[in-house]
């Protein structure tokens, strides 16, 4: 690692303040920032690390919103979401191993937007709010590419407030070595409508996969999706799968969690 | 009641207890006073010429002790291959220069361009980015058909090609071998590839070189398998050091699986350094170094064609095969894919007539060497794959097919230069059949149909030459190393042991099993002996651990120099009882003498050697400490079936391991319990190869695999929980324990197995699928389904 200064403050104006200076960053659960430090492939001149914000560690489950705070771990959030959003839950206590989910944290996960995590999806699939210390932004605004979100320099995820589906399902399909989701899909049936999100496949980062939703909104059962494919074009083509085999494991996967979530 | 002491029990591994309580003490654990850090620079391009390299501003960078160039190298040697093969044409292999810091020429990505030593690490990070590299960059050459073509880029400029050699092994008539072929009732032809591997073993490698002016001594600490020989070559044939003036130290070491055999530039650098730069110089790999630094194992393409006549009898098999080299020639590289692969290529079978054709090659990737197996992996797994083809293509049983061909008689001398003293494939086969419940499998693959999965089941059998290896006839095939052991016994006055053993163990359990058998042999209780391993300084002069032979080799030193110890401690016990030696027995570590009731217990002899007041002085010496060094009169010849069975999601083509049952015949067996480690072990290897892991090279020499990110290691759940069975025992004929090693058969029994189970359920699914290059990912066989 190159040097850095590092600052652990208790309010959300503290973190704000001290990541106004140049290239400071802040630190979550640092299990993607702290590798990236150690290959010296990031310079922040400051470390500002969001734990010891309590307003961040906040969970709060009301009138069917859950809301889980910015600073909140996997294994954490996988625990308060057991009862009010098992889905959520089941994704969370999936992530990575022990040692990942008991630092890793909900936004950092959101905020890194790695195109094969799994939050996302979760994000995107539950038309959750990013809260963030400047304004609220949903998720169909947020996602923007791979790595690449509507945050700005210096804002800090708070908060993440995901409105509670009737029916849910996540189910990844890992890739064999990092076992990142190779591809994962995320099916959500709100009243107003099913949301599918499909991570681990598109170039572009998460997204929504509009006509299995319309598909199961007529009918929220695995046949619906019978004849209904992705265009391998977007996809990522890589060491563990073509872009057809992406393409192809994202309507398996999708299938997948209709079926446990029906 | 299983006995609790001695040769085949299976008391727990005692090395376990400091490893797994944090009192291990590996190589980075040890920190020498005063000691510097280096960090090396690495080329992160394939293939560059260096115009020049600007370390002055590195040089004034605060806490930077010294930066070496390969121009700090130019008067030292190079890092030598310890075997020369000799090619087809009776010409010598071609053997570049491969130096210790690259000079002038960058060859592969990983390779040291300059290093610099400074305080802390930090610091010799920071004054590596100061470095400045003026390259132009070559075309890399990664593949091995397009670096054997004519015009293909030369790695070395001073070589005439990229071939390492052209070599022929078996019957060298081509026409006589294709006369078998043209007259062959059926011939099954396969092409595949035995994919590149990283180790990986838990502790990436480190070294430690310290420089003593007072008595002009180096110390080296080392990850190694074998210090006498990292000892020997880099003393004799790199830094040109007087041996007895180099102690090189290998403490606990944390797995190895062969990658730690060889020498490498960092040891030689490491001690170098210590002098030029007045301190101790450490060196603690990264990850992300073992990567491209640790030499990477198998990297075979080959094609190989099995020749039947009218009645499925194998008449002739020929082989041709291409091996990477990587840029430059690791210690033991050149004798992995010639004679430690062309001699396995009979397999357990009596086919008359073997060719092999190999052609090593160099491209412009890591150094491949011996990884578990060496060889005999990539020889089994090409006959084993093609014996299933061919069963599947005449509609044969694949067992029948090879029991039909199995060797039955012993010794037998195989086609390409072995001679298997014992051995009995049709019991091991019979073993397997029952071990593996092959009469439940097709209640199976109903039950694995209804849930919409295909089953599989995949058998192979094999057969490996361990017990590394009787010097004359390897000396004959051009190794450059005697490959001997050697044992110390050294009996202590109050009766406790030291061995000192030239074996090293780095997982194998050598510390709990070695002094079973010398326990067993006095009869006394196993706490009274220790070993002592891994230090050139205290150990005598064997050549460590690889090929399975530790207890072949090192063992029957061990045993030769405890039967030294014996006989003069029934000399001593003959003075004390007044008897004649000879009416002298020993049994549960009491000297009786035959037919009467005197005694004296092993403590009084060892007690009388060394406090000799009542001792024929003038007949023997006081003390009782005996070495002896062992060469075996023949390779060891373990075999074994092995039977996969897998389940194969159609939707998305993942195979899971349901079954996995291993019958082997290792000989006699120490401790049952280390031997089923060890085959544990070696199955997760072969596993892993057959289903995960790949070093993959993009077109410009960039490892794309280079984290476990992109590495996929076999972890718990990727593994089945195995049946192992080791019953079958034909002891080796030729060494005093009558055993044969297991440390690799599961690595080299095991990937067949799975490929075959694989293909097995793919047609059982009615796909036509043939064959799947390893490893057999998910997106592989799902794109062979449906391509
Ligand atoms: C071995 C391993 C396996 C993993 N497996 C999975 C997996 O299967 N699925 C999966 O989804 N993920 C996986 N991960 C990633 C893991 O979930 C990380 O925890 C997550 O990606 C980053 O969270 P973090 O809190 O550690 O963030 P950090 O590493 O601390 O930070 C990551 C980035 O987010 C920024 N950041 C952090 N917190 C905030 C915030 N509140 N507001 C704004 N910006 C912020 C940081 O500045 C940095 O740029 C794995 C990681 C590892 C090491």
């Amino acid at each position: 690692m190159y040097e850095f200064e590092f600052e652990k403050p208790s309010t959300v104006a503290e973190a704000v303040a001290a990541l106004a200076d140049e290239d400071a960053q802040a630190l979550g659960g640092g299990q993607t920032l702290i590798p990236t430090l150690k290959q010296r492939l990031a310079m922040p001149s400051k470390l500002v690390s969001l734990t010891g914000i309590a307003q961040l560690k906040e969970l709060s489950d009301n009138a069917g919103m859950l809301t889980i705070g910015g600073a909140v771990t996997h294994a954490e959030a996988a625990e308060a979401a057991a009862g009010p959003y098992p889905a959520l839950a089941d994704l969370a206590s999936h992530i990575g191993d022990p040692a990942v989910r008991n630092r890793g944290t909900i936004g950092g996960s959101l905020a890194n937007n790695d195109p094969a995590a799994c939050y996302p999806a979760a994000a995107l699939g539950s038309g959750a709010t990013i809260v963030t210390s400047r304004r609220e932004i949903t998720a169909d605004d947020y996602f923007r590419g791979l790595f690449e979100t509507a945050l700005e320099e210096g804002e800090i995820i708070t908060a993440v407030r995901f409105p509670v589906p009737q029916k849910a399902n996540y189910q990844k399909f890992e890739q064999p070595a990092s076992r990142f989701a190779l591809v994962g899909v995320f099916v959500a049936k709100y009243a107003a409508g099913v949301r599918v999100a499909v991570t681990g496949a598109s170039e572009e980062g998460v997204f929504r996969w509009r006509e299995a939703e319309a598909a199961l909104d007529a009918s929220f059962a695995p046949d619906a999706l019978d004849g209904l494919s992705l265009d391998a074009g977007g996809m990522i083509g890589d060491l563990h799968g073509t872009k057809e085999y992406r393409a192809h494991l994202a309507a398996v996967v999708t299938r997948w969690a209709v079926a446990a979530a029906a | 009641m299983p006995k609790d002491q001695g040769i085949g029990a299976s008391p727990k591994r005692r090395e376990d207890v400091r490893f797994l309580t944090g009192a291990g003490n590996y190589t980075d654990d040890i920190n020498v006073n005063g000691q510097a850090y280096v960090h090396f620079l690495r080329a992160d391009v394939a293939h560059a010429t260096i115009n020049s390299i600007d370390t002055s501003a590195a040089e004034t960078m605060p806490g930077v002790v010294k930066v070496f160039t390969g121009a700090d190298f130019a008067e030292v040697g190079g890092i030598p291959c310890g075997w020369g093969v000799t090619d087809r044409h009776g010409n010598p292999q071609q053997e570049p220069r491969h130096p210790i810091i690259a000079d002038g020429t960058i060859r592969h990505v990983g390779e040291i361009v300059a290093a610099v030593v400074a305080d802390t690490l930090e610091q010799a990070r920071d004054a590596a980015e100061a470095i400045e590299l003026d390259l132009s960059d070559k075309p890399a050459v990664v593949n091995m058909a397009a670096a054997l073509a004519e015009d293909a880029a030369k790695v070395h400029e001073d070589l005439t090609s990229n071939l390492c050699y052209d070599w022929v092994f078996g019957n060298p008539d081509d026409d006589a071998v294709q006369a078998a072929f043209d007259s062959a009732a059926h011939v099954t032809t396969l092409e595949l590839v035995n994919n590149r591997l990283v180790a990986n073993p838990m502790e990436p490698r480190v070294a430690i070189g310290e420089y003593t002016r007072g008595t002009d001594e180096y110390t080296l600490h080392t990850t190694s398998q074998n210090p006498h020989v990292i000892r020997l070559l880099m003393c004799a044939f790199v830094l040109g050091l007087p041996e007895h003036k180099v102690r090189v130290i290998a403490p606990d070491v944390g797995g190895g699986f062969g990658s730690k055999i060889f020498h490498y530039a960092e040891e030689a650098f490491c001690t170098f350094a210590a002098k030029a730069c007045g301190r101790a110089v450490k060196w603690t790999s990264t990850r992300a170094e073992a990567f491209i630094s640790d030499a990477h194992g198998r990297d075979h393409v080959t094609k190989i064609e099995l020749a039947l006549d009218a009645d499925n009898n194998f008449t002739a098999l020929r082989t041709n095969t291409m091996a990477n080299m990587g840029a430059y020639l690791s210690t033991f590289s050149t004798s992995v894919p010639s004679y430690l692969h062309g001699t396995l290529m009979a397999g357990n079978y009596k086919t008359p007539i073997v060719q092999v054709n190999v052609k090593t090659v160099f491209t412009n990737t890591v150094p491949v060497d011996a990884y578990r197996g060496a060889g005999r992996p990539e020889a089994t797994f090409q006959l084993e794959r093609v014996i299933d083809k061919a069963a599947r293509e005449l509609g044969a049983d694949p067992i029948a097919l090879r029991r039909q061909n199995f060797i039955t008689e012993f010794p037998y001398e195989t086609p390409v230069a072995l001679t298997y003293d014992t051995g009995d494939y049709v019991a091991t086969m019979d073993k397997l059949e029952e071990v593996a419940d092959i009469a439940g499998f097709a209640a199976r693959r109903a039950e694995s149909e209804k849930n919409g999965k295909l089953r599989g089941f995949g058998v192979n059998c094999y057969i490996e030459a361990c017990g590394i290896a009787p010097s004359n006839i390897v000396g004959m095939l051009g190794a450059r190393a005697g490959l001997y052991d050697a044992a110390t016994v050294r009996v202590n006055a109050t009766g406790t042991i030291s061995v000192f053993v030239g074996a090293h163990s780095h997982g194998q359990g050598h510390e709990t099993s070695f002094p079973q058998v010398v326990a067993d042999m006095i009869g006394i209780d196993e706490s009274m002996v220790d070993i002592v391993h891994g230090d050139t300084g205290r150990v005598p002069f064997g050549m460590g651990t690889y090929g399975s032979r530790s207890i072949a080799v090192c063992g029957s030193a061990m045993v030769r120099a405890t039967e030294k110890i014996i006989s003069k401690a029934k000399k001593i016990a003959a003075h004390l009882m007044e008897a004649s030696d000879a009416d002298i027995e020993l049994k549960d570590g009491q000297f009786t003498v035959a037919g009467t009731d005197k005694s004296v217990a092993w403590g009084d002899v060892t007690l009388t050697a060394y406090v000799p007041h009542n001792y024929p002085l003038e007949e023997l010496e006081p003390g009782l400490e005996e070495t002896a060094f062992y060469d075996p009169a023949n390779f060891t010849y373990p075999s074994g079936a092995y039977a996969c069975e897998v389940e194969v999601d159609p939707d998305t083509g993942k195979v899971t391991i349901e079954r996995f049952a291993a019958a082997d015949d290792f000989g006699n067996i120490i401790n049952p319990m280390i031997v089923d480690g060890q085959v544990h072990g070696g199955l997760g290897q072969g596993i892993g190869q057959a289903l995960l892991e790949n070093a993959a090279y993009d077109e410009d020499g960039q490892l794309l695999s280079a984290s476990f990110m992109d590495y996929a290691m076999p972890r718990a759940d990727d593994v089945p929980f195995y049946q192992v069975d080791h019953t079958c025992q034909t002891p080796c004929t030729h060494n005093p324990l009558g055993v044969k090693g297991c440390g690799e058969a599961g690595a080299i029994g095991s990937p067949p197995a799975v490929v075959n189970a694989v293909i097995d359920a793919l047609q059982s699914g009615g796909k036509s699928v043939t064959h799947i290059d390893m490893p057999l990912s998910p997106a592989r066989v799902w794109a062979a389904m449906n391509g």
